[in-house]
């Protein structure tokens, strides 16, 4: 009936310690508005901005991993509006040579089929960030205020082209450019403090009978702070547009490019109050500031600091560790941390899907339940390695690991690989080897299970479970698959 | 200074050889603005306790046998467009009155470390537009050579309390001409450095490309002084230049040798007064004298300077001044309900006119689907007039010219005028499109008795030529010892 199209514009606070024109700090502080400014963020007369090389380097990172071209030549213009929130009555940003365009991100639709989307990137480009609006929401008509902690934030604007057929599909992205930024550390991507905005342009191409699409015209939703509110957004938008179209039949030759809200409480887009006159910004070059150069000498530089991309991981873990795309792709989403922490297990005890399991289920389990993050984990990776060494060893089965890794959390002693060792001694979980244990065991559950074994001899092979399962039990702990073999022979030659 | 005999220069070396004191000098600077001020209305605010008390300090130091900076406790006036911090900075303009910035521009942290005694602070047109200082929306300053002219602008108070001689030395700033313009018709010594030269972090920007802080004296020497003081690199402002700064007191009086001096044709075209035409050629033969070798030569695009320099200075000041939104400090309406009346009634009721028609006139340059033919096609031209001036010191050391088409003009004559103002800087605005040095110096009086300005233009960065040239003639001749009828 329709194509959905979406283009996503998003801007990303890069994680400088200072903004983008001054030494003030960057970090989040609502709760004491306009300490971290100066004469320069606060847009005092005459005072001048000046590059923070490192912002800039950032950015740069950022369009690099994007696949974007790097400009050799780049410029700062002024992008001129008034508001409270915007000291100096314009903000700098860059209008018609950004420092880097052209790019694409390649997003998986489908781990099993390997389906995939490019979404192509027009343009990534810096400015700085607005200050905040407060208004008193007591209701009592208090003075509005204004905080200018944030005026001057380093971010990078990223367009897409409207490559995106979805609303899944544009968060799948907001997400997967979540997990590309902050592998590189160019951003936290903290959505909560306003680290990664999304404005999203959302149109229909219905088919028509006879042949042509015809589309509907552009929503910019503005201002999505969350991907789930996108994913909503864009879904109410889409099936909005589509009542609509039916109803009036309006085009995108009809109607001009308009702006909506999102209620997330309502779970609804409602058209926000245009702009007194039609925006015209007199973008021009801010003559305070000298253009940026980069050289390719330096690109190198910067390109051999990055680490590698979370796609690169996936490819890379899927290889390495012969891991299935699923859990690849679960372990990768976890963030960097967890991606290394798999890592540093799967390389120490050699069992690349070992390892695999145990993160993506019993470690995330816990992670979960505790409200914790990698980093917090008690249990460090040469420990949870050792652990699942004593596994491949057949000194523990996979069953007395998972006891003694939840004894490891439970305890109030450190987690360590003598640590482990205690608590399979103190429980006995140490898997019986000695062949003569296990074939007394078994001897002792023959005779106990007359019954059974009349059973399983006259071909009843289920009788067996039951059997290996005491054996199992009277020796603590022990190498299933032998026990199996020794209770078959026993019970196939062994006399009665 | 008493009758004006002493300039800047030997007052400034008196002070560092300990003949006068810091005290001494700027009770006699004081007195000066005390006796003649209600006269010129050159300043708009003057804190003589504070003067006196900084003055006293420094030269408590220098009895101690403790190091006194570069300028020794000399005066100096600034031009109230240079952040003062907790002193008032208004620009002479509504919508700053009352703001005290809370930090110091560089220059004036350069002062403060150079031991300069800051005196006051000087009238303007505001926020620098204009060429006759009766933009100022505090007062008009009158040239103290006949106070029924303007001393020019906008630099007016600066060049006006220099020539009355009620501060030795003023710093300006000159966007257009508005520091040699005014020291022109005031009868002294002014100075643009090359763009880059001076840094602007604390200078209230007119129009950002252009602007530049510079030096007013009654001598060269003075206002080489006082360049020394203040030039050098700031990282806090992009477009500062690291670049040495050569001690151009140093070599101040050696003369050049071999010295060539370039004569435009298109600075002694229609529209230049006789009077100052004979007095800039008369100046011209003195340096012939001085066995320098004059040479024509061609700036072809001259002719389109002020409309360059109307629509680049415009538009950048369209955004430099937005800031002035009534919202953080400054002038607001009482009477706004609404933001976008607290926007435009501010900016209404704070503006002068030519403030407002400069806004007016930029923002209408940067709008979409003007921009191209205005703004854009002014970057152009601007590059082909600074091509003018390379292809012309390639061939000369300096080029010198009228500062001014005309002396000083009557208060009123040309403000209902505004092209006709705009021509008086008709001279001076190429080097600040060309970002060029450039001095003015007094080089003969009109048969009237107003001063006339010899203007000398270098290649950037050759301060120390124009400096050197410009003491040559100085040397050869009193015009600079010549003052106002008020002073002597």
């Amino acid at each position: 009936m329709y194509d959905v199209i979406i283009g996503l514009e998003v801007h990303v606070q890069l994680q400088t310690q200072t903004k983008i024109f001054c030494g003030c700090s960057t970090a989040f502080n609502p709760d004491q508005p306009n300490v971290q400014t100066c004469p320069v963020c606060l847009g005092l007369p005459g005072s001048l901005p000046v590059l923070n090389r490192e912002a800039y380097r950032l950015g740069v990172k950022t369009a690099l991993a994007l696949n974007c071209q790097i400009a050799k030549f780049t410029k700062w213009d002024r992008k001129q509006y008034f508001y409270p929130d915007l000291p100096k009555g314009y903000q700098i940003s860059q209008y018609d040579l950004p420092f880097s365009c052209g790019g694409h991100v390649d997003l998986v639709l489908n781990a099993d089929t390997g389906e995939t989307r490019r979404v192509g990137i027009i343009r990534a480009h810096l400015e700085e960030d607005a200050g905040k609006n407060l208004h008193d929401e007591s209701g009592r008509g208090r003075a509005s205020g204004v905080d200018l902690n944030r005026a001057g934030t380093p971010l990078v604007e990223i367009v897409t082209q409207p490559d995106l057929r979805s609303a899944e599909e544009a968060r799948r992205f907001l997400e997967e450019l979540h997990a590309l930024l902050t592998y590189l550390e160019v951003s936290d991507c903290n959505m909560q403090e306003g680290s990664l905005r999304c404005d999203a342009n959302v149109n229909l191409h219905v088919h028509q009978p006879d042949g042509p699409k015809v589309a509907t015209p552009i929503v910019e939703i503005k201002n999505l702070n969350s991907f789930r509110f996108t994913e909503q957004a864009i879904l109410f938008e889409v099936d909005r547009q589509w009542r609509e179209y039916q109803r009036t039949k309006q085009t995108i030759r009809d109607a001009p490019k308009s702006t909506r809200g999102f209620d997330h409480e309502r779970g609804i887009t409602y058209p926000m109050r245009e702009k007194e006159e039609a925006a015209d910004y007199r973008y021009f070059p801010d003559p305070d500031l000298v253009p940026v150069t980069i050289t390719d000498a330096e690109l190198d530089v910067i390109r051999k600091t990055m680490s590698e991309t979370p796609a690169a991981m996936r490819s890379r873990f899927q290889v390495d560790y012969q891991l299935s795309a699923y859990d690849t792709a679960v372990i990768v989403a976890q963030g960097k941390p967890f991606a290394t922490y798999f890592e540093q297990v799967a390389q120490s005890c050699g069992d690349g899907k070992q390892a695999a399991n145990w993160l993506t289920q019993d470690v995330l389990r816990e992670l979960k339940e505790r409200q914790q993050t990698i980093a917090q984990f008690a249990i460090r990776p040469d420990v949870l390695s050792a652990l699942l060494t004593r596994v491949l060893e057949k000194r523990l089965t996979i069953k007395s690991a998972r006891e003694v890794f939840v004894d490891l959390l439970q305890s109030d002693e450190t987690p360590t690989a003598s640590r482990i060792d205690q608590i399979v001694a103190a429980k006995g979980l140490a898997i019986v080897q000695d062949d003569a244990a296990i074939n007394n065991a078994i001897a002792a559950v023959i005779a106990r299970n007359a019954k059974a074994v009349a059973d399983y001899r006259a071909g009843k092979q289920a009788a067996i479970g039951a059997l290996i399962g005491q054996v199992m039990r009277e020796l603590k702990g022990a190498d299933a698959q032998a026990v199996r073999e020794k209770l078959t022979a026993a019970l196939t030659d062994g006399p009665s | 200074m008493g009758s004006g005999q002493t300039t800047a220069g030997e007052l400034w070396r008196r002070l560092q050889s300990g003949e006068i004191t810091s005290t001494a000098a700027t009770t006699t600077a004081l007195d000066a603005i005390a006796t003649r001020d209600s006269q010129v209305a050159a300043f708009v605010h003057v804190d003589r306790d504070a003067a006196l008390s900084r003055a006293d300090e420094i030269d408590a130091r220098r009895k101690a046998g403790q190091p006194v900076g570069w300028l020794a406790g000399l005066p100096v006036a600034v031009k109230d467009v240079l952040c003062t911090r907790g002193q008032p900075t208004t620009c002479a303009s509504q919508m700053l009155a009352g703001f005290r910035p809370p930090y110091d521009a560089h220059v004036i942290e350069r002062l403060h470390a150079a031991d300069g005694v800051l005196i006051g602070r000087t009238n303007l047109d505001e926020f620098a537009m204009g060429s006759s200082g009766e933009n100022s929306s505090v007062q008009i300053t009158r040239n103290p050579w006949d106070t029924t002219r303007t001393p020019g602008g906008s630099s007016s108070g600066s060049a006006a309390a220099v020539a009355a001689r009620m501060t030795p030395v003023a710093l300006g700033s000159d966007t257009g001409g508005s520091i040699r313009q005014p020291a022109g018709l005031c009868g002294i010594v002014g100075m643009k450095p090359t763009y880059g030269r001076v840094s602007r972090y604390g200078l209230v920007a007119y129009a950002s490309s252009l602007d530049q802080i510079g030096p007013f004296a009654t001598d060269v020497t003075g206002a080489a002084v006082l360049l020394e003081a203040i030039a050098g690199h700031d990282p806090r402002d992009s477009t500062s230049v690291n670049r040495p700064v050569p001690s151009w007191t140093a070599s101040i009086n050696e003369p050049l040798r071999g010295l060539k001096i370039g004569v435009a044709q298109e600075h002694f075209a229609e529209g230049l007064d006789d009077d100052v035409a004979r007095a800039v050629r008369s100046a011209i033969d003195v340096y012939r004298s001085l066995g320098a070798e004059i040479r024509d030569v061609s700036l072809p695009h001259a002719k389109y300077c002020i409309a360059t320099y109307y629509l680049i200075a415009c538009s950048e000041a369209s955004g430099n001044l937005a800031r002035y939104d009534g919202m953080h400090y400054g002038h607001r309406a009482a009477s706004a309900q609404t933001l976008l009346e607290t926007f435009s009634r501010s900016r209404g009721e704070g503006f002068g006119a030519e403030v407002k028609r400069r806004i007016m006139l930029g923002t209408y340059a940067l709008s979409s689907g003007y921009y191209d033919q205005y703004y854009v096609k002014a970057l152009r031209v601007r590059r082909l007039i600074r091509q003018d001036f390379d292809a012309a010191f390639a061939q000369v050391d300096v080029i010198a010219g009228p500062v001014t088409p005309t002396a000083a003009f009557k208060i009123g004559e040309k403000t209902d005028d505004p092209l006709a103002m705009y021509l008086s800087d008709i001279y001076t605005i190429g080097a600040n499109l060309a970002g060029l040095p450039g001095i003015s110096l007094p080089c003969g009086l009109t048969p009237s008795g107003l001063p006339v300005g010899l203007q000398l233009q270098a290649a950037p960065w050759q301060e120390e030529t124009l400096f050197r040239a410009a003491r040559m003639y100085e040397r050869e001749t009193d015009w600079h010892r010549r003052v106002p009828a008020m002073v002597a």
